[in-house]
């Protein structure tokens, strides 16, 4: 076994290396422009990208020609959202999202509500971090052009109802976004059945490169269209110009190809997994908490806090592994995370949070050794918490006057 | 972002962690920060004769806070009071090397300490 090892796989992901075979032509021998119509190396490369189109079209059953190329799931959520409410600005400005959405929907919905662009409604979600559609449908009002709502969430790894989202935004005729970043690939989506109207994703979430997403912006039933945010050449019917990454496009769509053959067996052994992760560490220490939807979460995602520690004192201490906390000691705010906050999880909680990522090349030897370190770690921590001394000597915390800063 | 080796080494190491019984004769208790900032910090000093005998600490908090009061312990013993009070969270930021986000750890040390301070001579005060 390998040090550090990487447990934080809802940042990003390390390159399959089937991926990184199917990119590396792409760089040196076929390195035409795909949009030159003119010459064999054109040819090529745009031979290539339809195939990749074509992969990744199929994992989220759409057709090819609803798959637009972009530099990323942030770019995706950007172009989606201004995109639409930009092209349909006479029928109304009203934007529906959540609290716990990534904040590149939520930053992107604030700025146009910034700019008088739009007007932003926030549903909550309940203790497990899941949106209720029927907030959704009371949200609805002749105004509102978008609903976005993300498929599961990247700290708690909560799985929304999106079908039924998507059924509503139907019903009342309202374009339907979500952004599936951390979702497709690792559970199924099919953008038919999820009544999904445009839907962000990118690569590197999937043991693809970096630098290259997609937005998927439905045909027919509606046909969704999208005012370019970007000018130029006119690439990817007139949304989003510029030269495609065509050895990026080329890993992109060998991820997702993988990704289909193998999600069914993956999803498996990653949850098994991780509720060994779960059990043994929340079986061996008390006072810790499960935080986001105990059974319906993505497969790698586990969130727990630790009370009496915080959480970046436990990463410094496991620093051979690889993870993520709620925890904001470093921000200037020192406002833990908000997606835990907006649970109700209270921010002493929040701040003991740790995220864990399980991803692809994760072994059971690696979760063995993570196992051990966490509780050896977090029993290092709070012999040293005077919360912990004093929760033991039956002080009730949250009696006391602390004097905050 | 990258700790200091000196953050690391006590952090890994802690210097004079744990508790002093606060009824203890010469014993004063400082606490401070809230669990909600994501800090509390508890130093308690031993005082004889005017000198701090002994020093100890338990922080919740991040590594930089930890190692702040860890050094704040290393730094009191030995330490007259009236030497003690004007140790200042500057002095800690340098020998820690702490970047600009963690200088409220070094706040609440310099706190800490006041604290202790305080609760001694308003326990010595009363006898």
């Amino acid at each position: 076994m390998k040090l550090p090892i990487f447990l934080d796989n809802h940042s990003t992901t390390p390159m399959d290396p089937r991926v990184l075979e199917a990119m590396l032509p792409y760089f040196t021998e076929k390195f035409g422009n795909a949009a030159s119509r003119n010459h064999a190396f054109g040819w090529a490369a745009e031979e290539a990208v339809d195939a990749a189109r074509k992969q990744i079209a199929r994992l989220i059953n759409a057709d090819a020609k609803e798959i637009v190329f972009t530099s990323g799931a942030t770019e995706s959520d950007n172009l989606a959202i201004k995109g639409v409410l930009e092209m349909y600005k006479e029928k109304g400005t009203h934007i529906i999202t959540a609290v716990t959405e990534h904040r590149a929907v939520l930053d992107t919905a604030k700025a146009l509500e910034a700019k008088g662009l739009a007007t932003v409604t926030l549903l909550p979600v309940d203790k497990q971090g899941m949106v209720n559609p029927e907030d959704v449908r009371n949200a609805i009002t002749d105004k509102t052009v978008l609903i976005s709502i993300m498929l599961a969430n990247n700290e708690i790894g909560s799985i929304n109802p999106i079908k039924q989202i998507g059924k509503i935004a139907k019903e009342k005729g309202v374009l339907f976004h979500c952004d599936a970043t951390q979702g497709v690939g690792k559970i199924p989506v099919n953008v038919q059945d999820m009544g999904i109207d445009l839907m962000s994703f990118s690569a590197h979430k999937i043991y693809g490169p970096k630098g290259i997403g997609a937005l998927y912006v439905r045909k027919k039933n509606p046909r969704v269209r999208i005012a370019a945010q970007m000018d130029g050449g006119g690439h990817e019917r007139g949304m989003r110009s510029g030269t495609l990454a065509v050895p990026l496009i080329v890993g992109f769509g060998k991820a997702c190809e993988i990704c289909q053959q193998e999600m069914a067996a993956e999803s498996e052994r990653l949850t098994k997994m991780r509720d060994r992760l779960q059990s043994a560490i929340m079986g061996a220490l008390e006072e810790t908490y499960l935080n986001g939807h105990p059974t319906n979460r993505l497969p790698g995602n586990l969130n727990i806090s630790f009370a009496y520690v915080e959480g970046e004192s436990l990463l410094m201490g496991m620093k051979d592994i690889a993870l993520s906390s709620g925890s904001a000691c470093t921000s200037a705010t020192l406002e833990p995370s908000y997606v835990l906050r907006a649970l109700g999880v209270g921010t002493e909680l929040a701040h003991s949070s740790i995220r864990f990522g399980l991803g692809r090349f994760n072994t059971d030897e690696e979760i063995d050794y993570t196992i051990k370190k966490v509780i050896e770690v977090v029993t290092k921590l709070r012999e040293m918490s005077p919360l912990y001394e004093m929760a033991k000597d039956g002080v009730d915390l949250k009696s006391v006057q602390w004097a905050a800063h | 972002m990258a700790y200091s080796d000196k953050v690391v080494d006590h952090f890994n190491n802690p210097r004079n962690m744990g508790s002093f019984k606060k009824d203890e004769d010469g014993v004063g208790t400082g606490m401070v920060g809230a669990p909600e900032c994501g800090d509390v910090m508890k130093l308690q000093i031993k005082v004889q004769n005017d000198t701090i005998v002994d020093a100890k600490f338990k922080t919740f908090g991040c590594g930089s806070a930890i190692a702040s009061s860890s050094l704040a312990t290393e730094w009191l013993k030995g330490k007259t009071l009236e030497e003690a009070q004007k140790i200042k969270n500057t002095d800690i930021v340098q020998e820690l090397n702490l970047p600009p986000v963690k200088i409220h750890c070094s706040v609440l040390a310099e706190d800490a300490i006041k604290a202790a301070l305080a609760d001694y001579h308003k326990k010595s005060d009363a006898k």
